[in-house]
């Protein structure tokens, strides 16, 4: 029937050897994160401490917020409690693994939400130009005259305490950076050949913003919210060691601190407990944003 | 040189009229009525209203604005409702033991800085190269407070080599630095505070050598016979603005982000008057030393580019 011997139609392109196929981007940074172990390790410890906090319930060998007047401040490896216990006797490990819970929530929400919104005002002031542009980046300006700490301790203070005034300053705090670098990636990518190319062949503002801008800012973008997260996690442990946190019987890693540090000259190994979980959630964070930079290459 | 600074002085002001604006807020953030917030809450009804009346605040916000900037103006920054002092004088007598530590950890972290950014670039790769990289991933990552209670427990409470809090038997108003005794106060805040600038700078250090150490220039160097500490003088120099605004730039952090180490020390600056704004919920106090922060935070940044283009003159010409 067929004219052409079969062993004259071309091999199909899908059955190239897999060493030739074409990477996608995506494909290629994870190739360049296999080999990085730091940062693989690194992921694995924040899954693991994610985790820990999500499965808090099931985890906690006690209730965190059981106090027992007569089992006050025990020693780290004591035979009931794992890390001692704090100073009204509430179970340390059991705490700890629910105060985890509103630590890295404080760290990954602001920078979502930040991510979100400044980015939204940074794509605007970057594709628009112009007039917008300086309204926008001028007012985040005013923002970058306050040291972040500084206007995270403005903010809090003024709105009180309580978690969704802390989730609520530390987005205002992070927008502006995110909005800057946001904005530089977008007017970079706007004056490029493709996207007039879109533009000459028709597509609509929202379009060219959508399919060609988001696409391009990306992986800066994303690469500077993740080092953010560290910031995040630092600033809101700050904000509740200073009681601009949660509310007293609800576990933090900060508020914990803040009140362990009176038993400081008691049982000062138990009083280190708080920091050095949020020491090793920041330094994970930071390294796997270090990691993420390398693997996707943009520059610092 | 004169026409740079002039540009550089205009466009600082809109940044200063922003922060007085966003200070101005915190007033109207914070919950419930303003009144209640710059009154003692035993205040009665009269007293409220007669305030209301003195501050303007029956008035349209802008109008409120004008009142209060006025004041600001002229050095009145409101009174504190703690202990009814003005809160000028309070910030003002906090101030200078907020920015001598914060002065002597940024010279701490920037001389610091250096020699491992240099070690840290020029030995590239090695192990001293990864230790170096991993001391500064601490500084960054280490939240201060905290490192301000574990030095206390290592010096402290095992050692007894240092005093863990406050600023000496002397206190604030006697204080000197030069006296071995009164200085030992000191310390732990200094370290606590140098070490998230020294991670940062030493990073930033670093990563500017390394790419300079790459350039044409620096083999033609090694070419005609330099040796490597010439060489490196040579490398280092071309850094020197970049670090030279990272200085300021630390610096100013440091003064206005100092709350949280001040805590944990008692160190009566700025940052610990903070604190006390907070746990008393005194808006005014508040208000006032976060606005003489900012402006000065401003200001440091203003002097840093000034000075940044008396070292690099190209960044006139940009």
């Amino acid at each position: 029937m067929s004219d052409i011997p079969a062993n004259l139609i071309p091999i199909p392109a899908t059955q190239a050897a897999p060493s030739q196929r074409v990477r996608s981007y995506w494909g290629s940074v994870w190739n360049r994160l296999r080999y990085d172990y730091v940062t693989l390790f690194c992921l694995a410890l924040i899954i693991l401490i994610v985790l820990s906090a999500v499965f808090a319930p099931w985890l906690a060998p006690m209730d965190p917020d059981k106090s027992s007047m007569a089992n006050r401040l025990r020693p780290i490896f004591h035979p009931k409690y794992f890390l001692g216990t704090d100073e009204q006797g509430r179970d340390l490990l059991s705490r700890m693994l629910y105060g985890g819970r509103v630590s890295l929530l404080m760290g990954i929400m602001p920078v979502v939400l930040a991510t979100t919104i400044g980015g939204l005002f940074g794509v605007v002031a970057g594709y628009y130009g112009g007039k917008v542009n300086m309204v926008i980046m001028r007012t985040m300006d005013v923002f970058f005259a306050f040291p972040s700490v500084l206007l995270a301790v403005a903010i809090s203070g003024s709105l009180g305490g309580g978690i969704t005034n802390q989730m609520l300053t530390l987005t205002v705090v992070l927008i502006p950076p995110l909005c800057r670098v946001a904005e530089t990636a977008t007017s970079q990518v706007r004056t490029m050949d493709f996207v007039d190319a879109a533009r000459a062949s028709g597509a609509s503002t929202a379009s060219i913003i959508s399919t060609h801008v988001l696409i391009n800012i990306l992986s800066p973008v994303l690469v500077y919210a993740s080092t953010l997260v560290s910031v995040s996690i630092i600033l809101a442990s700050g904000l509740s060691f200073l009681g601009l946190g949660v509310s007293p019987p609800t576990a933090d890693w900060g508020l914990m601190l803040s009140t362990l540090r009176q038993s400081i000259y008691v049982e000062p190994l138990v009083t280190a407990v708080p920091g050095v979980a949020i020491l090793i959630t920041s330094i994970a964070f930071n390294l796997v944003s270090d990691g993420l930079r390398q693997a996707m290459d943009v520059k610092a | 040189m004169w026409l740079y600074a002039l540009r550089r002085l205009v466009l600082t002001l809109p940044i200063l009229f922003g922060v007085t604006v966003i200070c101005f807020a915190l007033v109207q953030i914070a919950p419930g009525d303003p009144i209640q917030n710059l009154l003692s809450p035993t205040a009665s009804q009269e007293d409220a209203d007669r305030l209301r009346a003195a501050y303007g605040l029956d008035q349209p916000l802008p109008i409120q604005y004008f009142i209060w900037i006025a004041k600001v103006l002229r050095g009145d920054l409101g009174m504190s409702i703690a202990n009814n002092a003005p809160v000028a004088t309070e910030v003002f007598r906090a101030f200078g033991n907020t920015i001598t530590i914060a002065l002597i950890s940024v010279a701490l972290a920037f001389v610091l800085s250096m020699i491992l950014g240099v070690i840290a670039a020029y030995r590239s790769g090695s192990i001293v190269d990864k230790l170096i990289t991993a001391v500064a991933v601490f500084g960054i990552s280490v939240p201060t407070f905290w490192l301000g209670v574990v030095l206390v427990i290592v010096f402290a409470v095992n050692m007894f080599w240092l005093p863990a809090t406050g600023m000496g038997a002397s206190g604030s108003e006697t204080f000197n630095y030069f006296n071995w005794e009164d200085f030992k106060f000191a310390i732990m805040p200094i370290i606590a505070l140098a070490l998230p600038p020294l991670g940062i700078m030493t990073r930033t250090t670093r990563a500017s050598l390394a790419e300079i150490l790459n350039q044409d220039f620096v083999q033609t160097l090694r070419a005609k016979g330099l040796s490597e500490t010439a060489v490196m003088f040579h490398a280092v120099r071309n850094i020197m603005p970049q670090a030279v605004a990272m200085l300021g730039l630390q610096l100013g952090y440091l003064i206005g982000g100092s709350v949280l180490v001040e805590t944990v020390f008692t160190w009566p600056g700025t940052g610990f008057l903070l604190n006390k704004a907070i746990l008393t919920r005194d808006i005014p106090l508040l208000q006032g030393t976060i606005l003489v922060l900012a402006t000065v935070f401003v200001l440091i940044n203003l002097v840093v580019d000034l000075a940044q283009s008396v070292i690099d003159p190209r960044i006139k010409r940009a």
